[in-house]
């Protein structure tokens, strides 16, 4: 299954797309359907600074709560309200409405430590 | 026996075949969701839904003092079942926390005692080490399957596929007749709150049923796993074993007093049940419903103006209680009653909950 065009993903399945010196952040297609029915987002605050690959909230379906794993670091500029009253949004939309937050980026050689879609594709296809 | 190999119902290919996620659950590899536990646990409360419960051990009880000899054992009476009727009855300790929560069915010639598949072990054990008179057990794991069809639909479902009339059945009563053309029981008994029907019958007959009822009845019935079952019964103020009730948690503290017969001359632990009931002041599993969204889980710490008062023994997003997030918690005391206002601490952060009399639903 090809992923979105111009993401890049982390081995903990989150997706990042970088615009400028911003980047958004999500979980895969793959995380949100292993994950199942998703209930709850506890997302950093606006404002903290996060350290790449750092726990920084967590997904939790009906049966499990699933650490997030930031794959950038930078600062918090927003997260996606939406989610406090609708998670399910993370199930029907995980590229588009289903977004976690955006950050600020700090380091832009980060990058560097993250997969392309086909890479990612490859990675879950030995799962 | 955590070493032994995980063991597998008659259905296992089936659930794999219908694309379950499948998980470790008492011994067994067992189905928790096949499209979801949410769609799963809908098609529950407004259409049907299948389950395999074949873990759930079934031991089979003979001989002329079964009943005087289980009523030792109990809290619920045993001696007063006639045939055909199921009861719900709890296997206590002597300090009258519970061995294990059960069904008993009364047949004419025997008696069917069904035991929580963690508990299959112990449960064995424990009757073996207690046998006295006239009783013979058999163990009939790997021999019975158990089916479930829960749901408002379920009469609809069940009726094309059993001999006898169904829908003439009361609640928590059972009938011998055939399923799918095997020999089998059909209890109106279920663990979802809502109407719903259980089948025993014979192992080699489970995956032909399972697949005529799918088949036949594709659009009102959806398989589902454990997952939506825990929802089911916990948003219905069921108790789980090992959560609600344990060898700790006697049942007057899980809210379960109304199955303790006291007027039985005599049953282990009824002593120590007797002297906490007189004193009235133990912790009490209580329902609790949480101001905000987030999923209450089992071993969180309630608290009461900074003080630990009790912990979560289960919790879930509720589907047909709003969506809130629902828990039971046992209870100091002074905070077991309805209308506290209590802490949860989830992850570090103390989230305000109410403690509500339970079912969280019941059924219009």
């Amino acid at each position: 299954m090809a992923q979105p065009a111009g993401l890049l993903f982390s081995k903990d399945h989150e997706w990042v797309k970088v615009d400028g010196d911003v980047a958004t952040i999500g979980i895969s297609d793959y995380a949100q359907h292993s994950l199942g029915d998703i209930v709850y987002v506890e997302l950093p605050r606006v404002g903290a600074t996060l350290q790449q690959f750092a726990g920084i909230g967590v997904v939790e379906s009906v049966k499990a709560v699933s650490d997030i794993f930031t794959p950038l670091g930078g600062e918090v500029l927003e997260i996606n309200a939406a989610l406090e009253a609708d998670a399910s949004l993370v199930n029907r939309e995980p590229y588009d409405g289903g977004w976690f937050y955006k950050l600020k980026l700090g380091d832009d050689s980060e990058k560097q430590n993250l997969m392309s879609g086909d890479d990612y594709d490859k990675l879950i296809a030995e799962v | 026996m955590d070493d032994e190999p995980l063991r597998r119902t008659a259905l296992f290919e089936v659930h794999r075949t219908l694309g379950a996620r499948i998980v470790p659950f008492g011994g067994f590899e067992m189905p928790v969701q096949y499209a979801g536990i949410l769609a799963e646990h809908e098609a529950v409360r407004k259409r049907a839904g299948l389950f395999d419960l074949s873990h759930m051990a079934q031991f089979e009880l003979r001989g002329n003092d079964v009943a005087a000899w289980a009523d030792t054992l109990t809290v619920n009476h045993v001696a007063t079942m006639k045939p055909y009727r199921a009861r719900y009855n709890i296997f206590t300790n002597a300090a009258g926390g519970a061995h294990d929560d059960v069904i008993f069915y009364r047949l004419p010639e025997r008696w069917l005692v069904i035991v929580n598949a963690g508990n299959a072990h112990k449960m064995w054990a424990h009757l073996e080490a207690e046998r006295r008179g006239d009783v013979q057990l058999r163990d009939l794991r790997g021999e019975t399957a158990l089916l479930a069809v829960q749901g408002p639909r379920s009469v609809e479902v069940l009726a094309t596929l059993v001999a006898a009339d169904i829908a003439a059945l009361k609640y928590y009563t059972c009938v011998e007749t055939k399923a799918g053309g095997a020999p089998a029981i059909v209890a109106r008994t279920g663990y979802t709150g809502e109407d719903g029907f259980e089948v025993f019958l014979p192992a080699d007959a489970a995956v032909s049923l399972w697949n005529a009822l799918l088949t036949e009845h594709r659009r009102v019935l959806a398989p589902c796993g454990l997952g939506a079952r825990d929802v089911l019964r916990l948003e219905a103020g069921m108790p789980l074993y090992g959560h609600e009730l344990t060898e700790e948690i006697t049942p007057l503290q899980a809210g379960l007093g109304w199955a303790v017969k006291f007027a039985k001359p005599s049953f282990i632990g009824k002593a120590a049940l007797e002297a906490q009931a007189a004193a009235n002041v133990y912790p009490r599993i209580n329902g609790l419903v949480l101001d905000g969204r987030v999923p209450m889980r089992a071993g969180y710490r309630v608290l009461r103006d900074g003080a630990a008062v009790g912990e979560i023994r289960s919790g879930s997003i509720a589907p047909s209680a709003g969506s809130k997030s629902i828990g039971t918690a046992l209870l100091d005391p002074a905070s077991a009653t309805v209308g506290t206002r209590l802490g949860v601490e989830v992850r570090g952060t103390e989230h305000l909950a109410t403690t509500v009399a339970l079912p969280f639903y019941k059924r219009g």
